[in-house]
C-alpha cells in the first residue's frame, strides 16, 4: 500500500493561507488503511480548522486517484476556495487536474510503498523500479532496503544485522544471507549480479502503462 | 580574472567556440582541436559527456586545452554527479587554473547511449550556479559550512530563448542571472524572428544589463543535417525556409558558412547580444573563416586589453 504520514498543523495552516473556506478530502483506500487520511482524519483535521476559524467542512471518496470517484465532488467544490487532500500524490494531482481553477493543498507527505509490520510501525518494501528482481534475493529487495541499493552482497557497515544508516533498521543483506541460507540457495548470491538497468524505473522518465486489449 | 570576463568587460563582442572531447583517451584530438580554433575564439567551451555519450571528461580535457594555450569554458551537468561530486571537481578545477565554468543540467541518460543508467539531478543548473557562486563569494558551501581560500571563476549558463513555453524564457533567463550566472550562451539561433522578440523580453526586463549574453550558432554543411536538427534535435527551432535554401544550394558547405555568418551579422546588430557562441560540431577547423567573415577577426591579444 501506499503509505503517507499527515503534515504538521502549522505547515498546512501556512499552506491554506488566508483562505477560510476549505473542503478537507480524505481517502478511503491505503491512506485510511496507515491511518493518515481516511474519514476519521479527515473529521478530525476539518473540525480542528474550524476552531481555528476556518468554514472547514469534510468529505471522504473511496478512492481519490480515480476520476470516477471524484467526480461526483463538482458541486462540493463549487463552494470553496482550496481543497486539503489527504489522499497521497496521485490523488492530489487527480483533484488538481479535474478542478484546474481551484487550488488543491497536500495534507500528507507521501512517504513510501510499504506494509504494517506491526501494529503502529510501517516499512517501505518497494521503490517501483519497473523490474522486478526481488526473486534473486530471496524475497527481500535490496535496492529499495539496502541504503545503497547493493546487488552484490553487503557493504562494509552491516552490524548485528543492522544498517549503518538507519541503525534501528533491518540490514537487507542480512535478511538476504539468512533467507537463502535457509533455503538452501547460497550459490545463488556467488554469481556477480550486473548493472541495473535503470531505464524502466522512473530515471527513464515519466512513466505509462498501456493495455491494448481494455483500451475502448 | 578569466580572460573571457576581461574581452567581455571591455564592451568587446566576444567569440567563443566549442570542443568536444573524444569518444577514448587520445587527447591528440583536443589538441588538433584547440589548434584549429586557437585565436579564433577568447574561450573554448569543452563539453561534458554532451548528448549524455560517454566522453574523456571535461575536466581533464579542459587541462590540456590550457596547455595549447587555448581558454577553456568547463561545462558541468548536474545529470551525473551529486553536489558532493560537484563541489568537489569545482575546487579541483579552480585550483588548477579553470577560470570559466558553465553550469548545466544536462541532456537525459536515455536520449544518450547508457539508457540504462541512473541519472542524479541532485540539483538543477539553476542550484548549481548559486551553489558555486556561494563557494566563490561567500566561501561556503552548500550546507553552509565555512570554506577556506580564494577562488576566481567566472560564472555561466545555457539558455534555450525556443522552447516552449516561449513567455517564460526571458523570466527564466531572469532567474539564472539572479542565482549567479555573469554570462549566458544560447542554444543556436537559427529562427532570428524568436530570437530578436525573446531579445526585446530580455531588454524590457534589464537583464542585458545584469550580464553578458552569446548568441549561439551552428554552421550545418548540409540540408540533411539541418532537417535532423529540426527533427530530432529538442529545443532547436528551424524555419522552413532556411531547410529549403539550404536544399537549393549548389556547395551545401559553402552556403551554410555564407548562412552562419549572415546570422552573425544580424545577431551584432541585436542590442543586448555581446557576442557569438560558435558550436561547429565535428567542423572545429571552419570557426576560422567564419569568424572572419564576420568581421570578428582578429580577436583581442591580453597585452592590449588593460585588466580592470
Amino acid at each position: 500500500m501506499i503509505i503517507g504520514e499527515r503534515k504538521p498543523v502549522k505547515e498546512i495552516l501556512q499552506l491554506i493561507g488566508d483562505r477560510k473556506k476549505i473542503l478537507v478530502l480524505g481517502c478511503g483506500t491505503c491512506v485510511t488503511v496507515c491511518l493518515s487520511g481516511g474519514e476519521k482524519e479527515a473529521k478530525e483535521l476539518a473540525s480542528l480548522l474550524r476552531i481555528k476559524k476556518y468554514q472547514a467542512s469534510d468529505y471522504t471518496v473511496e478512492r481519490q486517484c480515480e476520476p470516477e470517484f471524484i467526480r461526483p465532488l463538482d458541486y462540493r467544490l463549487k463552494e470553496v476556495e482550496a481543497v486539503l487532500s489527504l489522499a497521497c500524490g496521485v490523488g492530489v494531482q487527480a483533484l488538481a487536474d479535474r478542478y484546474p481553477r481551484t487550488p488543491v493543498f497536500p495534507g500528507l507527505n507521501t512517504t513510501f510503498l510499504g506494509m504494517p509490520v506491526e501494529q503502529g510501525r510501517w516499512e517501505e518494501r518497494c521503490g517501483g523500479c519497473g523490474q522486478c528482481i526481488v526473486h534473486l534475493f530471496g524475497g527481500t529487495c535490496p535496492v529499495t532496503r539496502c541504503a545503497k541499493s547493493l546487488l552484490n552482497g553487503p557493504c562494509g557497515g552491516s552490524k548485528d544485522g543492522k544498517c549503518e544508516v538507519k541503525p534501528d533498521r533491518d540490514c537487507a543483506w542480512q535478511l538476504i544471507y539468512d533467507r537463502l541460507k535457509l533455503q538452501g540457495r547460497l550459490d545463488a548470491l556467488l554469481e556477480i549480479q550486473p548493472p541495473k538497468d535503470w531505464s524502466p524505473s522512473r530515471h527513464g522518465g515519466h512513466r505509462k502503462m498501456i493495455r491494448e486489449d481494455m483500451l475502448l | 580574472m578569466s580572460w573571457l570576463q576581461q574581452v567581455l568587460e571591455q564592451g568587446i563582442f566576444a567569440v567563443t567556440a566549442e570542443a568536444g572531447p573524444p569518444k577514448g583517451p587520445d587527447i591528440e584530438v583536443i589538441r588538433k582541436k584547440c589548434a584549429q580554433l586557437k585565436g579564433a575564439a577568447d574561450a573554448v567551451n569543452i563539453t561534458d559527456n554532451q548528448t549524455a555519450i560517454v566522453r574523456m571528461s571535461s575536466f581533464a580535457s579542459c587541462l590540456v586545452a590550457r596547455e595549447c594555450g587555448v581558454e577553456p569554458v568547463m561545462q558541468m551537468v548536474t545529470r551525473d554527479r551529486n553536489r558532493i561530486a560537484l563541489q568537489s571537481d569545482f575546487l579541483g578545477a579552480c585550483a588548477l587554473g579553470i577560470q570559466n565554468i558553465l553550469c548545466l543540467t544536462g541532456d537525459h541518460q536515455s536520449l544518450g547511449n547508457h539508457p540504462q543508467a541512473k541519472n542524479v539531478y541532485d540539483i538543477d543548473s539553476i542550484q548549481l550556479l548559486q551553489m558555486f557562486r556561494l563557494m566563490r563569494d561567500e566561501k561556503k558551501f552548500q550546507n553552509g559550512e565555512e570554506m577556506k581560500g580564494e577562488i576566481d571563476v567566472f560564472l555561466g549558463a545555457g539558455e534555450n530563448p525556443f522552447a516552449d513555453p516561449l513567455e517564460f524564457r526571458a523570466l527564466r533567463l531572469a532567474k539564472k542571472f539572479a542565482a549567479g550566472a555573469q554570462f549566458i550562451q544560447t542554444q543556436a539561433v537559427f529562427d532570428l524572428e524568436i530570437f530578436t522578440h525573446w531579445m526585446e523580453e530580455v531588454r524590457k526586463l534589464g537583464l542585458h544589463q545584469k550580464g553578458s549574453i552569446l548568441a549561439g550558432v551552428i554552421p550545418v554543411k548540409s540540408a540533411k543535417a539541418l532537417r535532423y536538427m529540426k527533427n530530432e534535435v529538442p529545443g532547436v527551432v528551424i524555419p522552413d525556409v532556411l531547410v529549403r535554401r539550404m536544399e537549393k544550394a549548389a556547395d551545401p558547405k559553402a552556403e551554410g558558412v555564407q548562412v552562419c555568418v549572415e546570422t552573425i551579422e544580424e545577431l551584432k546588430k541585436i542590442e543586448g547580444v555581446s557576442g557569438v557562441h560558435i558550436m561547429a560540431i565535428a567542423w572545429e577547423s571552419i570557426v576560422p573563416e567564419i569568424v572572419r567573415r564576420s568581421g570578428l577577426y582578429p580577436r583581442p591579444i591580453k597585452s592590449e586589453v588593460t585588466s580592470p
